[in-house]
């Protein structure tokens, strides 16, 4: 039953210490990968999903942030109980990412060849099969992470600078980095936000074929709700650090249940042409004051008196479809 | 159709929150900030020590007279004991009042040197790096040519071309200081100039000078602070070693280097006399490096957004 | 009828690259090379492109934030491109920005009334520092924000909220013009709804023209009225929106169509399919000859590569930038009319 897992969060809480108070940034978040899979996490500046992946990650800065519930479970693995060396382990050899920015994930003042072997170097020094690689296994293991992601003319993109490429070109660089130690999970942190429509296309398209040809389980982070259509089988909507609905992609955009979900597809600005909607009213709650109960509640055009006093947990509306909201408590059962 | 305030209506317009408010919980962070951070807090309290020690010095002292010309042969050279904490010196003065009214020195120089250098060399640093061309040609490279010279080389030129006092000794400093400000503002200030919110000025129409004075000028105010706090700590340094050379505060007046300087040919047997003065240099530039520094890293934080 | 608020011919805008310790000129960045188009007041016109179209260049050469190469501008029948002091000042007045980061365009040393009031000061509008409140606070609740937030700074507010303070700021003179340029993209997409209706719903009440500059085609799509395409620095087609995104004509255009990623089923059914076969954008140092797009494009012929295409109206009101599209059209209606002689131009577009 573990197994069919990569990666689950179950419950998490993470808090921050600040000059208000205490931030309760993360308030019960789950959500799950299973192996193969690619699943988006949608959600709007500072609903924590950068927190959440920084967790992950094993990332989080302890002190500020305090955990004080919470299980991080990646391929069998708690996290959040990993000793150092551990996670140094997990990171780049079983965990990859590929960040937002290309330019600032990579620095401008090394080649990219040097950066590439130091990837290849550093995850193999951390596996269990020891040995090193000779330079030669190395170039070559480099030549070949570049051929995958179609870049022309790979020993002169080893001997070029950052700043030499294109966003285009330095995505695919990252990419290849994140691929070339073969890891069983890649969390893409909004891949193709910073780059041109045409150019993210490629890139979006180019990580598809990747990860279908070699099985990966991917969880993809986004505010572009296009993005997750047409790239993953299923989807979370986090708002102010929780999960409120999780489905299969197709059948979340087609009947979106949480008011939140609705209210974000209807802002959506349409090839099809066509009025935008109202947006959401309200904005996001301040983490150090959050509201009681459900904390989407005061933006909520369905608003119920028992929103304000309890929080909703994810329940089941139909096959694989949790939603948090009291508004189908009458409908479904208990995860 | 112009815009005057009869056009429109501020019926409802309720301004709850005044200035004095908002300044007020601006400040209230600032503090909360500066008061995590155990370098800048040490530094800070040294400093403020030192500068309370120099303003109060007639009145915490023990013997505000041994300040002026006295003469006490009968208690020269005492080690430090109880009566006199540092002990006294080749006339019989106090130390331990000597050199907190030496520390008096020692800070008006910084803030005469950099009280008139820091200005100067931001306004060129601004008009260079704004305007670019060869305005800034110009004015950057007659700051290289500043720059190439040591300080306290020039100030020892400057002050034995002249009777050397305490005032030509400033100046002298003061003459080269400007010139780190003006390389330090100019390249904030190129940088900061591509900034849109510049260009949103320009677009509006504001004049040159305006853009400089009030848009780019703020936001190198960080920098500003930073480096005023750790040179205050080098600037005394030069002075000292002005006063150590002879070129700096007389005698009979207390200069810390000054100070360092007579007591240096009774090493190590008289060890009183070199030691505390040093001390207090050391103890003075080193809360203003902790204070610069901790200054550095709560802005640099506060620039990161958390 | 409505009459043309800004006309814009032959604008070109190239950036000098300099090296060596006597700033030789070693190369030009192409940005703008020949844009042409008007605005008619009150109209949401639209500009769309990638990096290096120019598109951001030519917002900011209109309103002088750069100095334009060749080409004129003209604002309100008054030629801008030579401005005097009186030209100036009255330009300024009239037409304003909205930039596209909000945490970059407003100073973070500045309160949200110094940015507000900072028009009304160098325009000498307001008698004294009162009567100067009075209108910042009126134009905090234009843009649906409490006049509190007037002595709050930058880092305070989120990005929506510095987005309405860059629009109350662009509205602090009551301009009939304003350049938005990617106002929302550092939005998320629900206060990106909230902004948008603003700004749709000022211009109607006000009466105002924008140029609206985004890479964001469905967000084109919703809001312009008129929309051309740049790339490279140049403008391959300009149609009325609706005619742009049901008919393209142009390879760029509906290669740019195709990559939207799209929520629903019937926008993946309108989507054009794709005519390019990969490949970067080009430099705008260093651009393809002819046809920029020729390299990229799956029906490139020689043609193509040799000369650069006349903009030419193709169907009423829809001009394109491609031999192949150009060729195709000839055998059905042809009213060719080359853009590039002004005030022919100029008049057939009054016909609208």
């Amino acid at each position: 039953m573990m197994d069919q897992y990569m990666l689950e969060i179950r419950d998490l809480y993470v808090y921050f210490r600040v000059y208000e108070g205490i931030s309760r940034v993360l308030d019960g978040v789950s959500l799950d990968v299973r192996k193969g899979e690619q699943v988006g996490l949608a959600g709007e500046t500072g609903c924590g999903k950068t927190v959440t992946m920084k967790t992950v990650m094993g990332a989080l800065k302890i002190p500020p942030a305090i955990i004080p519930k919470g299980e991080v479970i990646l391929d069998g693995q708690n996290v959040l109980k990993m000793s150092a060396k551990q996670l140094l382990q997990m990171k780049g050899t079983k965990v990859s990412m590929i960040f937002q920015d290309p330019m600032n994930a990579l620095n401008p003042v090394f080649a990219v060849g040097t950066q590439l072997f130091d990837v290849i170097r550093f995850s193999n020094r951390h596996t269990s099969n020891g040995g090193k690689l000779s330079k030669k296994e190395i170039l070559n293991r480099a030549i070949a992470a570049l051929d995958e992601v179609r870049l022309p003319d790979p020993k002169r993109i080893l001997n070029s600078y950052p700043l030499e490429l294109s966003g285009g070109m330095r995505q695919r660089v990252l990419i290849a980095m994140a691929l070339v130690n073969e890891p069983s999970f890649l969390i893409a942190d909004e891949p193709q936000t910073a780059l041109d429509v045409t150019i993210g296309a490629q890139i979006l398209d180019l990580l598809s074929e990747l990860v279908r040809t070699k099985g990966i389980s991917v969880l993809l982070i986004t505010h572009n709700l296009g993005v997750i259509q047409e790239t993953t089988e299923r989807v979370n909507i986090m708002y102010a650090g929780q999960v409120v609905e999780t489905a299969p992609t197709a059948l979340l955009f087609e009947n979106p249940k949480h008011p939140y979900s609705q209210g974000l597809l209807a802002s959506v600005p349409r090839l099809t042409g066509g009025e935008i909607a109202e947006g959401i009213r309200g904005t996001v709650p301040d983490y150090t004051a959050v509201p009681s109960g459900c904390r989407f509640h005061p933006r909520c055009d369905h608003v119920m008196p028992i929103c304000s006093q309890k929080k909703p947990s994810l329940l089941l509306v139909e096959p694989d479809h949790l939603v948090g909201c009291w508004l189908y408590a009458k409908e479904g059962g208990v995860k | 159709m112009t815009a005057d305030e009869s056009t429109f209506s501020s019926v409802g317009l309720e301004i709850t929150v005044t200035r004095w408010a908002s300044f007020k919980d601006r400040v209230g962070r600032s503090w909360y900030r500066f008061r995590r951070n155990p370098i800048s807090l040490a530094g800070g309290s040294m400093v403020l020590l030192v500068i309370l020690l120099a303003i109060l010095a007639p009145y915490v002292t023990p013997y505000p007279k041994h300040a002026g010309v006295f003469t006490d042969f009968s208690s020269a050279f005492q080690p430090p004991s109880q009566t006199h904490w540092f002990g006294t010196d080749e006339v019989g003065r106090d130390v331990f009042t000597r050199v907190i009214f030496g520390y008096r020195v020692s800070l008006m120089m910084a803030a005469v040197v950099l009280g008139l250098s820091v200005p100067f060399g931001i306004f060129l640093g601004l008009v260079a790096g704004y305007f670019g061309g060869w305005i800034e040609t110009i004015i950057m490279r007659v700051t290289d040519i500043f720059l190439a010279l040591p300080p306290l080389v020039m100030a020892l030129a400057i002050c034995s071309a002249f009777t050397p006092t305490i005032e030509k000794a400033m100046l002298a400093v003061a003459a080269i200081w400007w010139t780190w400000h003006c390389r330090l503002i100019n390249s904030i200030t190129r940088s900061i100039k591509t900034e849109e919110f510049v260009q949103a000025s320009q677009v509006i129409g504001s004049s040159h000078l305006r853009i400089l004075f009030k848009d780019i000028l703020p936001n190198c105010a960080s920098a500003i602070m930073v480096k005023i706090t750790l040179d205050a700590g080098f600037v005394i340094l030069v002075g000292a070693g002005l006063s150590f050379l002879g070129l700096g505060v007389q005698p009979p007046k207390p200069g810390l280097g000054t100070m360092i300087s007579y007591g240096s040919q009774h090493l190590p047997i008289k060890w009183w006399l070199t030691v505390f003065p040093s001390f207090a240099i050391f103890f003075l530039i080193l809360g203003f490096n902790l204070l610069g520094d901790g200054l550095r890293d709560m802005l640099d934080v506060e620039a990161e957004g958390m | 009828m409505s009459e043309s608020l800004l006309v814009v011919e032959g604008l070109v805008k190239r950036f000098p690259i300099r090296a060596g310790i006597f700033h030789r000129l070693v190369g030009e960045v192409k940005a703008i090379e020949s844009v042409s188009f008007d605005i008619k007041s009150s109209e949401i016109f639209g500009l769309v492109g990638e990096s290096g179209s120019g598109k951001s260049t030519v917002g900011k050469t209109l309103l002088r934030i750069y100095k334009p190469t060749k080409g004129t501008i003209q604002f309100k029948g008054r030629d801008v491109t030579k401005l005097t002091k009186e030209t100036l000042r009255f330009f300024r007045q009239q037409a304003q920005m909205v930039f596209q980061d909000p945490k970059s365009s407003l100073n973070p040393r500045r309160s949200i009334k110094s940015t507000i009031e900072e028009s009304l000061i160098v325009h000498k509008v307001a008698k004294n520092g009162g009567a100067r409140k009075k209108i910042v606070a009126d134009r905090l609740a234009m843009v649906e924000l409490s006049p509190n937030y007037m002595y709050k700074y930058p880092s305070m507010l989120s990005g929506g909220q510095r987005q309405r303070v860059a629009i109350a700021r662009a509205l602090a003179l009551d301009p009939s013009f304003i350049v938005l340029d990617e106002p929302t993209s550092a939005l998320d997409v629900s206060v990106q709804a909230k902004v948008i209706r603003l700004l749709q719903r000022l211009q109607a009440e006000r009466q105002m023209a924008y140029l609206f500059i985004s890479h964001d085609l469905s967000l084109m799509r919703t809001i312009a009225s008129r929309t051309a395409v740049m790339y490279l620095g140049r403008i391959y087609e300009l149609a009325t929106t609706e005619a742009l995104f049901t008919n393209p004509l142009h390879p760029y255009t509906k290669t740019l169509i195709s990559a939207v990623p799209v929520v629903s089923a019937e926008e993946r059914q309108m989507k054009p399919k794709k005519q390019s076969h990969g490949g970067e954008i080009p430099s705008p140092i260093n651009p393809p000859s002819g046809c920029a797009f020729h390299p990229r494009c799956s029906l490139a012929e020689q043609v193509c590569a040799q000369e650069l295409p006349d903009l030419a109206e193709v169907l009423p009101g829809h001009f394109v930038r491609c031999h192949i599209a150009i060729d195709a059209l000839s055998a059905n209606t042809r009213k060719m009319h080359l853009v590039n002689s002004a005030k022919e131009a100029r008049n057939k577009i009054k016909r609208r």
